[in-house]
């Protein structure tokens, strides 16, 4: 600071005599940019101050509907982030064997010729050998745009091993999820259940709305076996057994069918209740909807007292009463087969008791709240509207219940019926997008389940020609399986095989375990972008290494060629053989599109984007540029012009802009149409990005009053949706109770239909392919002996971390360097393990040793430890004593990616046998303590440090914009 | 200048809602970040990329397990200097470096003054002055006075880096000396309170204590009227179907 | 609290400098013994040099030293102001005896007003270095009635041996420079004593109920720490040092401090005026290094209360 007075400027000095002046007013930025954070994939905006060129502070965008202003703890880091010694400088060849760290730096030049020559060969003799997975990344829409033409079957994102049981059960229920694609209403609810939530994608906005409902006096029920974070605000804390949440809201569905809290009205309106269902066990319709010649499913109307439409507009449906269908058999509601289902002893509070760890009078209670809250404090909103069939409605009614669920729930085995479980259990309370209750983001709800099938069965591949569509979509029966003509899965990660039907997102966690396997076949290239598949997320490391340098007899890698773009030194890049260094999020454009997993918020649809805010000082360049680069190279339809020039010379920006999906629908929904006035659908805008950029590198929608809620049935609403490209027609969506395509997988499994699957799985597609939802143990408790593997281990996200980005950043490593493992008090006592000892953990497959902290808030039966904090010495940038990779350590050593093996001899992966989503939480373990240790193990192999990398012993970032004021 | 002044015009601090803090450290990087480059820049990372990263930081939090069994709970704790109204930590100062301002009842460190004696630091009840070993001087929350003056920020800006950033909403910054103002109204409603009061420096920065939760051992929910269901035999399903078909005919 | 070695020699060697000064002037100004030159010039030579090595030494401890200037501004509030202040005050009338009594050999006259002037304020400036630690409401080990006398008696005590040690190398001993000094070394003891026993009887008040606020709810236990790595203020006020340990030290400082050097000084009654300096030597050794564990473990015993917020049981 300076005590010179005349050098002060705006508010000028506020002083006593003897106090110094302090320079109260100086002006922290040279400029002020506005972009998009990536600290983590909430895409928060954010206004980044520069000074003497570099970032001097960032800061929350007020005006951005994600966050609204606030920044959260990573998203406030970023400057270290972008000024991390571990980013790659330029791209880089392998020169020593695989996992070694030796790599020589190279050209651009050099490295797109290569992999141009890699993927034109593929492409050119057997497209389906390149595998392009990719991770965290928020261009899908490019990736998939590229992967479809290129014409490979194996392209799919990070989904299947995230989140993808939460966004399956509720697009397969609701045509929506919480999952990216919803959000409580934060402004009206004033009950609110959290499922197994430790941060969640939507991570500002959860946050904020938790201090909204908060200060609102809404209560906070959490059901999470650990007591931290938002689960510690919370009026009541459930601290459930994991893996038992399907017991435990099946015992709330109990409760309320049996005290007949439920909303009735709201069951016929919006869902297949009253849709009647086959009874003919043993036949080929057994349990399919009762349809007309059209294939429309029918319902009984009691005013006509004969069977109609299940979307009459005038119907009064019946819910109960078994009929007698025109061939004499019987047909029965969804409705009278989910009430026997949940009505049940098998439900009732007692039943569960045991299995969850939770007291009855508690899930009584909890129940009979939610029915007070739904039924007796209804939120009523003056705003008129028009219902799907043309009905007037003056006011929405809204029953102020809302819920949201992410991974402590969907990363079991279990998780997509207890997904699509706790979907029901809020539509039978008719707290679905109403007032209080959980609310779409645009462009959902979408039908159920979106009508997108996947491409990508091998028949269909031919060299150098792009796929018949899609990659991913989802199935409505054993037809829409990608197989080969054995009936083998088509693609490398066995997604949409019988293995995994309705793997909507892919299982990228299975891709290296089954290329090195040749399992079901071998391919060339792996690419992979922005996943640490080496490390914290792939299950079972140590056999992931060795997948990744497993050779063949004549001494090649079983995998044979592996690209990869990344930004920092990771764990994978010294698995690769051609590394295309991505740039920071500070310095690259970026587009996050409807196409894709937008912004929207419940209130409006928005997209955005990022654009260099700083010039990289590096040869790096933005893996989008590199991936239409390579895609005109390469000469893929989409990418090329008529006479094979590239056709977005102006690389990404140009893409953005002039890229169209269908016509007048491109990447970004703003200011379309030669003259910017048209939203959502019109003409590429040469000047769209800076009308952008001059917005905040946003664009937001504001859906109008009369179509914020019932957008399932809201016809206002489905015309505008139909009319930005959201939507193919205006039928209203309706909530599937009963799930048929999971009954058409069943019927298969009990032989009818000409598909069918291999003997070896139809028990398990017979049992899990129920279209009611319903509990059943995860697998891995199931089969290994609960005895020698007493205790659940699970992980939770830090608030303050992302993933393994947050261990290369100066500040956020300073919070969380080593992770602990955290233990109940009274597990404690009982082996003997204090606070810091150290103890093994061992599960069917190998053991950790870590540190213990012990703690109360916790479910007795479980250990939980921080993600993705432990790493292997040498990347990062970090020292080799770094206490991350000498005192942290992480649980994925442990996770068996296959289960062991069932009947038959088979394997199956460690996944949801529905949706292949991967059973994180499902491990077993037990624990032991360790004597006089300090240092973790396993350990690996250090990996060597390719370039000098600049890690000074002392930072003091900041001093020069001080030095600079004197 | 290290006496303390006798009256200061406003009391400016922070309150602190004990009752919404997730612990996501939003406030720790925001200030870290501000503050690095600000009004005592830098905040020194010694090893950073080390076996031993630390550096100085403004404001921290903590994580505090209260109570046991059912009525335990898991309460995250953010801890900065609280501007006492008569903290040591100023008077002890030989330089004068540490002084309170009578303008607004700051408490700041003059980083051109200090000569890094640290006894300040012990003089702090609270922990919350930070010693920077690579500048040699100490550090403390200023309160982000180069933020709450500053002309070159928007006026609803001018608060504290860590009040603008925090996601929940549990952070308020202003005159706790103004019985009006919108911060000493919380703290009259929700009893907030003073950190270590017998220590006599008088904290303005005030904690909003967490609330009565409302599970069950404090509930006050009553039930209604046992239903009919629940203890029905064989026919439950049946006579559930009648009721809804009851109520379906309305 | 980190027992910082800059400060504990700095207190230690200052105290027994500034000891050693108010010895040598009070004994000059009422004519303990004649003013030889090479008395003067070893003796206050030693006395100035602890205390200016001392000071010296305390600037190790700042992070920036060439602004130790600053320190002496703020005598109206700060007792490590007041310190410095008197420090260096102290320096004027002992300059005046050393002179006098170096270049002059005399120490009569006005020069013992300098005398008694530098005696008074070499224990003020201990004093104030005592207040430095008693003021600290933070640190109730320090927070003491005792914590300034222990200070002052010890500076007496450890000047006293100084004192005898520098006197047996001139002239043979008189009783009253043995008998005095031992009685300086038996007060400190006692006050020392006393000092731990009230301060080990005084209650850890103090708990992280208190500190949080959160009393109400029940136990408050850490669970989370802020940082990975221990901050500043972990490592400056979260030294701890175990009981049993601290124990030991406190007995071996006792004998040190009390037993060697007080029966090196009852010996200093029989012994010959030959070996004499060999047993004042060995009691300012003795006594030396049991200051210094004395000081060490004024440091590392005393609890900061700022550590309840970081798992510490009580303060
Ligand atoms: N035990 C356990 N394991 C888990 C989980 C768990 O809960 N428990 N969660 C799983 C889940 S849900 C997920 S999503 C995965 C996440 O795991 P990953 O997707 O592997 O996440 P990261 O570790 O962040 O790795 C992403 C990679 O992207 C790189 N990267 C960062 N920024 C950029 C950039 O701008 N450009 C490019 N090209 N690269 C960049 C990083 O350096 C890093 O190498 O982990 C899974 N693993
Ligand atoms: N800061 C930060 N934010 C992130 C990420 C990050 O790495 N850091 N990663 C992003 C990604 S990729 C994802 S997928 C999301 C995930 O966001 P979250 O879903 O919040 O992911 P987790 O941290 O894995 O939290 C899982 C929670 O479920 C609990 N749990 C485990 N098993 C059970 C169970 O059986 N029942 C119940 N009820 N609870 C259970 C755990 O205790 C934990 O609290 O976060 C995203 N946001
Ligand atoms: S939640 Fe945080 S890290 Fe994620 S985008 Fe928003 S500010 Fe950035
Ligand atoms: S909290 Fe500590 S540093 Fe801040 S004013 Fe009070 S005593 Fe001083
Ligand atoms: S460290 Fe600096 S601010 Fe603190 S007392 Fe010393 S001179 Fe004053
Ligand atoms: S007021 Fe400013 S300096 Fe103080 S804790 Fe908040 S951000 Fe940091
Ligand atoms: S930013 Fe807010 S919620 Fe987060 S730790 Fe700080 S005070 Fe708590
Ligand atoms: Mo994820």
């Amino acid at each position: 600071m300076s005590s010179r007075r005349g050098e002060l400027d705006g508010a000028g000095v506020a002083r006593l005599d003897s106090e110094p002046a302090v320079e109260l007013s100086r002006n922290p930025a040279d400029e002020i940019k506005y972009t998009t954070c990536y600290m983590c994939a909430c895409r928060c905006g954010i206004k980044v101050y520069l000074k003497d060129g570099k970032v001097r502070y960032i800061e929350g965008n007020r005006d951005h509907p994600v966050n609204k202003g606030v920044l959260c703890g990573k998203g406030s880091a970023g400057i270290m982030q972008h000024y991390s010694p571990a980013r790659l400088r330029a791209p880089m060849k392998r020169v020593g064997p695989r996992g070694s760290g030796e790599f020589k730096e190279i050209s651009w030049e050099e490295a797109l010729d290569t992999a141009t020559y890699w993927l034109a060969n593929v492409r050119a003799t057997d497209p389906k050998r390149l595998a392009f997975f990719t991770g965290r990344d928020q261009s899908q829409s490019l990736t998939g745009f590229w992967a479809l033409q290129y014409g490979t079957p194996n392209y799919a994102a990070h989904g299947g091993f995230c989140s993808v049981n939460m966004a399956a059960g509720g697009l397969y229920t609701i045509g929506g999820a919480f999952w990216e694609f919803g959000d409580p209403d934060w402004e009206h609810t004033k009950y609110f259940m959290l499922f197994g939530v430790a941060e969640d994608h939507a991570s500002n906005p959860i946050k904020i709305g938790i201090g909204q409902l908060k200060g609102r006096g809404a209560k906070i029920v959490a059901v999470n076996p650990v007591r931290t974070g938002y689960n510690a605000v919370a009026d009541e804390w459930v601290g459930i057994r994991p893996g038992t949440d399907g017991l435990f809201v099946g015992a709330l569905i109990h409760e309320l069918f049996a005290n007949r809290t439920i909303d009735l009205d709201y069951l016929v309106r919006y869902t297949n209740a009253p849709w009647l269902v086959i009874e003919d066990r043993g036949a080929a319709d057994h349990g399919l909807f009762v349809r007309d010649e059209k294939g429309v499913p029918m319902l009984f109307d009691k005013k006509s007292g004969g069977l109609v439409h299940a979307l009459t507009p005038d119907a009064s449906p019946a819910l109960t009463g078994a009929r007698t269908l025109a061939d004499g058999r019987t047909a029965r509601p969804v409705f009278e087969l989910m009430s026997e289902r949940f009505l049940s002893d098998e439900y009732s509070p007692e039943a569960v008791a045991e299995q969850t760890g939770l007291k009855p009078e508690q899930m009584r209670r909890i129940a009979r709240e939610l029915a007070e809250v739904a039924f007796e404090q209804e939120v009523v909103l003056d705003h008129p509207w028009t219902d799907w069939t043309g009905r007037r409605h003056e006011k929405m009614i809204g029953r102020p219940i809302s819920m949201h669920a992410m991974r402590g729930v969907s990363a079991h085995s279990n998780g997509f019926h207890t997904c699509r479980m706790i979907h029901i259990l809020q539509v039978l309370l008719g707290a679905i997008d109403c007032p209080g209750g959980f609310r779409y983001k645009p462009p959902y709800p979408k039908q159920v389940p979106p009508w997108l099938v996947p491409h990508g069965a091998l028949q269909t591949i031919r060299p150098l020609e792009p796929l018949g569509g899609p990659h991913l979509g989802f199935p409505l029966g054993p037809q829409h399986l990608l197989l080969d003509d054995d009936g083998q899965p088509s693609r490398i990660d066995k997604g949409f095989s019988w293995d995994a039907p309705l793997s909507a997102h892919g299982l990228m966690h299975m891709v290296i375990n089954n290329a090195a396997k040749k399992d079901p076949y071998a391919i060339d290239v792996l690419f992979l972008y922005m996943a640490n598949m080496a490390w914290n997320s792939s299950m079972n490391i140590p056999g992931t290494l060795e997948h990744l340098t497993a050779k063949d007899d004549k001494g090649e890698y079983v995998i044979p060629k592996i690209i990869y773009s990344d930004a920092y030194y990771s764990e994978m890049v010294p698995y690769a053989d051609l590394i295309l260094p991505d740039t920071t999020y500070l310095e690259r454009w970026d587009c996050i599109s409807l196409l894709d997993c937008p912004i929207s918020t419940a209130e409006m649809a928005a997209d955005c984007i990022r654009h260099p805010v700083v010039k990289p000082d590096r040869d790096v360049r933005g893996f989008q540029e590199v991936v239409i680069d390579l895609g005109a190279r390469l000469k893929l339809p989409g990418f090329v012009n008529k006479d094979g020039s590239p056709k977005y010379p102006g690389g990404y920006p140009d893409y953005m802009v002039n890229h169209e999906r269908k016509p007048g629908i491109g990447p970004l929904a703003g200011w379309r149409g030669e003259d910017g006035t048209k939203t959502g659908r019109g003409a590429p805008n040469p000047d769209q990005l800076n009308r952008y950029l001059e917005n905040g590198s946003f664009f937001a929608h504001e859906i109008e009053p009369h179509m914020a809620y019932f957008r399932h049935a809201n016809r206002d609403y489905m015309e505008w949706a139909l009319e930005m490209g959201f939507r193919v027609e205006t039928n209203p969506v309706i909530f599937q109770l009963y799930a048929e395509p999971l009954q058409q997988f069943r019927l298969a499994a009990q032989g009818h239909g000409e598909r069918q699957p291999p003997d070896s799985h139809r028990a398990r597609i017979d049992k899990y392919f129920d279209p009611l939802p319903f509990w059943y143990p995860p697998f891995e408790e199931d089969m290994v002996d609960s005895g020698t593997f007493p205790l659940h281990a699970i992980t939770q996200r830090p608030m303050h971390m992302y993933h393994s980005w947050g261990s290369q950043n100066a500040w956020l490593r300073q919070i969380t360097a080593q992770n602990r493992l955290y233990i109940h008090r009274d597990l404690g006592r009982e082996h003997g393990i204090e606070d810091d000892d150290w103890a093994w953990v061992s599960s069917t497959i190998g053991r950790v040793k870590c540190q213990v902290r012990l703690m109360d808030g916790v479910n007795r039966d479980t250990i939980w430890t921080w993600n993705a904090i432990g790493k292997r010495k040498g990347s990062w940038g970090l020292s080799d004593d770094a206490p991350e990779s000498n005192q942290g350590f992480l649980l994925n050593h442990l996770i068996s990616e296959l289960l062991p093996e069932g009947g038959g001899g088979y394997r199956y992966s460690n996944s949801d046998p529905v949706t292949g989503q991967a059973a994180w939480f499902d491990l077993r373990v037990n624990i032991e303590k360790a004597d006089g240790a300090s240092e973790t193990e396993p350990r690996f192999e250090p990996v060597k440090q390719p370039f000098e990398m600049d890690k000074p012993d002392v930072l003091s970032f900041g001093a020069e914009f001080r030095e600079g004021r004197k | 200048m290290t006496s303390l002044p006798q009256t200061t015009k406003k009391k400016l601090g922070l309150v602190i809602d004990l009752d919404i803090c997730v612990g996501c450290q939003a406030c720790v990087t925001s200030c870290k970040e501000w503050n690095t480059g600000g009004y005592s820049a830098p905040l020194s990372d010694i090893d950073p990329y080390g076996a031993d990263p630390h550096g100085s930081w403004l404001n921290r939090v903590h994580g505090y397990e209260v109570g046991e069994g059912a009525t335990g709970r898991t309460v995250h704790f953010p801890r900065s200097c609280l501007h006492c109204e008569t903290p040591a930590c100023v008077t002890v100062c030989p330089t004068g470096a540490s002084y309170k301002r009578a303008e607004d009842g700051i408490v700041l460190v003059n980083p051109d003054m200090c000569i890094g004696c640290k006894l300040c630091s012990w003089a702090c009840p609270y922990g919350a002055r930070e010693y920077d070993e690579n500048h040699g001087v100490m550090k403390k929350c200023t309160l982000c006075v180069d933020r709450i003056y500053n002309t070159h920020l928007a006026a609803e800006d001018r608060i504290p880096a860590c009040v603008r950033a925090c996601p929940t909403g549990a952070r308020h910054f202003g005159d706790i000396g103004d019985p009006g103002s919108a911060v000493s109204k919380l703290v009259a409603e929700r009893g907030g309170y003073d950190l270590m009061p017998e220590m006599g420096y008088k904290p303005v920065n005030k904690y909003l204590p967490p609330r009565d939760r409302r599970d069950s051992t404090t509930s006050t929910f009553q039930p209604a009227v046992e239903a009919p269901d629940h203890n029905g035999g064989g026919d439950r399903a049946t006579s559930f179907f009648a009721w809804a078909d009851k109520m379906l005919s309305r | 609290m980190h027992p910082a070695y800059s400060v504990i020699f700095f207190t230690t060697a200052s105290g027994a400098g500034y000891g050693l000064l108010v010895w040598l002037a009070m004994a000059s100004a009422l004519r303990g013994f004649p003013a030889d030159w090479a008395l003067g010039l070893i003796g206050l030579g030693l006395a100035l040099a602890l205390i200016t090595g001392g000071l010296l030494s305390s600037t190790a401890h700042l992070g920036r030293p060439e602004r130790a200037w600053r320190a002496f501004s703020q005598w109206r509030s700060s007792w490590l102001s007041r310190e410095g202040v008197l420090a260096v005050a102290t320096y004027i009338p002992a300059a005046i005896l050393g002179i006098s009594w170096v270049f002059y050999e005399t120490t009569q006259g006005a020069v013992v007003f300098a005398s008694v002037l530098a005696s008074v304020l070499a224990v003020a400036t201990v004093y104030a270095t005592g207040m430095i630690y008693a003021s600290l409401p933070t640190i109730r080990a320090w927070n003491q009635p005792l914590t300034v006398p222990v200070y002052v008696t010890l500076a007496l005590a450890t000047g006293g041996v100084l004192f005898v040690f520098v006197l047996s190398l001139f002239t043979p001993l008189p009783t009253w420079a043995i008998v005095l000094p031992l009685a300086a070394v038996i007060a400190a003891y006692f006050t020392k004593r006393f000092y731990w026993e009230a301060v080990d009887e005084s209650p850890r008040s103090l708990r992280p109920e208190n500190a949080t606020g959160l009393g109400h709810l029940g136990k408050v236990r850490h669970l989370e720490p802020p940082h990975a790595q221990a901050n500043y203020v972990m490592r400056e006020m979260g030294f701890k040092v175990a009981r049993k340990h601290a124990d030991k030290l406190r007995r071996l400082s006792a004998y040190l401090m009390f037993l060697v050097p007080s029966v090196c000084l009852l010996l200093l009654l029989v012994v010959s005026t030959y070996t004499a300096p060999l047993f004042a030597l060995v009691a300012v050794i003795a006594m030396g290094v049991g200051v210094v564990i004395e000081r060490w473990l004024f440091f590392a015993e005393a609890e900061h209360v700022s550590m309840l917020f970081y798992g510490a049981e009580a303060a």
